[in-house]
């Protein structure tokens, strides 16, 4: 079987439950290697076992941290010599797509992005044009080059005891020329990941900038909270939040839309969802075309309200 | 300084955007285009660098006939001239073959910043910066929320998903940018009279010394299908207060209690 490598996602060796998707996904593809960048992999390591990883690469050189993404997709490349794999699976976000996009060049491969589903081949599944088309492809040059979206596979477990190879990696200097020069930490909310989460509560210009209710009926639900753009461009949430073309991508079990028009912008970023409840006070919003469940009345009067219930239900 | 905004042609996102069932590629032609909304940010960035200071903007795409319609949206915002790059043989390339196509531009055009927008709102990719920055070997700062030009440093705020950072680079580089990084100015009156009399200049493949072998796609679509519509769901009113009611009863009857 040919070796897949997957590109742990992790906070200081807390791994993120979407390297648990990979390696699962990876498992259809062949033999799971996982490469572990920055410290902490001894901590990884079970995470990594339990999903089947059948080796760890581990890559400490500090400068792969200091720098932005090409000294990573120069690591990449060099592990790629040497482990000759036939697909790499790497997280879709913001960084790994850039680590992807580089490789891609570095290895002369074809590059697929945003994969919501991965099968044996390896063929890609892709959700276009604000979700209103599938797209199944395959990559026909190179080693297949893969991002892959949160909740692409459910993680299945299939434990292993792979061994710590460390490899020492050389970055030139060409890789090392944007510097990042300050990082604020964004204070935690204690809410799930919005791009992972089962639920999420979004809150439009119909909340008029107020968002506690949406907050309260989120975490009523254990939902995470999203913005639409006209929240986000108005000053109202953070732009990390935003749901949308422009934004995150979200495809959770259910989604709840609070004052939310449901203009294109936003849909392209919700519409694959898999149950949408919209609470909005025009009942001619678009985004009660998409609803599975509407209420038509003011977000003020009805998250309140089902908040309580949904806390009375639930103790 | 010379800025290079890299424009792409897109299918509107309110028509009707579809695949040509020929060949399984995007339909650039027989739906409605335009300059992707989210270079509009890039233009807007180069126009304020070029206002600050000392500098000439050109707007480059690389795409079909209509394509043109990209270069001269930028042209009316206030950029100084287009390159259009068109030759049939790159019809259906992906982003690795693009990049490639407009590195060998940015290179002719001897820029010193390069800007783009956040992604196209057709792919959606977002990879294109990062691949002509390796192309070229330029530093690449991306995703600017802000963006300062001091001298020779670029500098931008990135708001990830854990982190808001600060990143900077110096030129030449590339430089992509959110829709959060300005409001883009549309074009004036003025602003549209004098696009008329701006040189844009269309440029081959051969211009470019790449041969047809080197565009195209190292990637297949094997199979397109529209998404379902929707069925049409129950929508209730407030008017009476049970709406909170009917829509708990709704998450507890489908297990999201």
């Amino acid at each position: 079987m040919s070796n897949v490598l997957v590109l742990v996602d992790h906070t200081a060796g807390v791994v993120r439950k979407t390297t648990a998707e990979l390696l699962t996904i990876a498992r259809r593809l062949g033999e799971p290697v996982a490469v572990f960048i920055g410290d902490g992999v001894q901590d990884a390591l079970p995470a990594l076992g339990q999903y089947g990883a059948t080796k760890v690469i581990a890559l400490t050189n500090p400068e792969l941290s200091q720098y932005l993404v090409s000294p990573k997709a120069e690591a990449l490349q060099q592990v790629a010599a040497k482990i000759e794999p036939s697909a790499i699976l790497i997280s879709s976000n913001a960084e790994g797509k850039e680590i992807a996009a580089r490789l891609a060049v570095k290895l002369e491969s074809g590059l697929i992005t945003d994969a919501v589903d991965v099968q044996e081949g390896p063929v890609t599944t892709q959700s276009v044009f604000a979700g209103n088309f599938t797209v199944k492809s395959k990559i026909t040059k190179g080693i297949a080059v893969i991002t892959v979206k949160p909740n692409a596979a459910t993680p299945e477990a299939a434990e292993t005891s792979p061994e710590v190879e460390e490899f020492d990696v050389t970055i030139s200097d060409a890789a090392k020329t944007a510097r990042i020069t300050e990082s604020k930490p964004r204070a935690a909310t204690g809410r799930p990941e919005l791009t992972e989460a089962a639920i999420i509560v979004s809150g439009g210009r119909g909340t008029g900038g107020d968002f506690a209710p949406v907050e309260a009926f989120a975490d009523s639900l254990g939902a995470a909270v999203g913005a639409s753009r006209a929240a986000v461009d108005s000053g109202w949430y953070p732009h990390a939040y935003q749901v949308g073309q422009t934004g995150k991508t979200v495809s959770p079990q259910l989604y709840v839309a609070a004052g939310i028009s449901g203009a294109i912008q936003h849909r392209a970023g919700m519409q694959t969802s898999k149950t949408i409840v919209a609470i909005n006070k025009d009942n001619e919003a678009p985004i009660f075309e998409l609803v599975d469940f509407g209420v038509v009345g003011d977000l003020h009067k009805v998250l309140p309200a089902a908040t309580e219930e949904v806390t009375k239900r639930k103790s | 300084m010379k800025i290079v905004v890299c424009a792409k042609f897109v299918p509107d996102a309110t028509a009707d955007r579809r695949f040509r069932p020929e060949d399984n590629t995007v339909d650039r032609a027989g739906v409605d285009g335009l300059l992707s909304e989210l270079d509009e940010y890039a233009v807007e960035t180069a126009l304020t660098v070029k206002e600050a200071g000392d500098a000439e903007v050109t707007i480059l795409t690389v795409g079909p006939e209509q394509a043109a319609d990209a270069v001269k949206k930028g042209l009316q915002m206030g950029a100084d001239a287009g390159v259009h790059v068109l030759d049939d043989a790159i019809h259906g390339s992906d982003a690795v073959a693009t990049s490639l196509v407009l590195s060998k531009a940015l290179a002719k055009l001897e820029a010193d910043l390069v800007v783009f927008g956040m992604s196209s709102t057709d792919g959606g990719m977002g990879v294109v910066p990062a691949m002509v920055s390796e192309r070229l070997g330029l530093p690449a700062v991306t995703l600017g929320s802000e963006v300062t030009v001091d001298g020779t440093t670029v500098r931008i705020r990135r708001d990830g998903d854990t982190a808001s950072d600060t990143v900077e680079g110096t030129l030449p580089l590339v430089l992509s940018v959110s829709d959060q990084a300005n409001e883009p100015r549309y074009p004036s009156f003025k602003g549209i009279m004098a696009a008329k009399k701006k040189p844009v200049e269309t440029w081959s493949l051969a211009d470019l010394e790449i041969t047809p072998e080197q565009v195209g796609s190292w990637t297949e679509v094997i199979e397109v299908t529209a998404r379902p519509a929707r069925t049409a769901g129950t929508i209730v009113t407030d008017e009476d207060g049970s709406g909170a009611g009917q829509l708990v009863e709704f998450l507890s009857t489908n297990k999201f209690l």
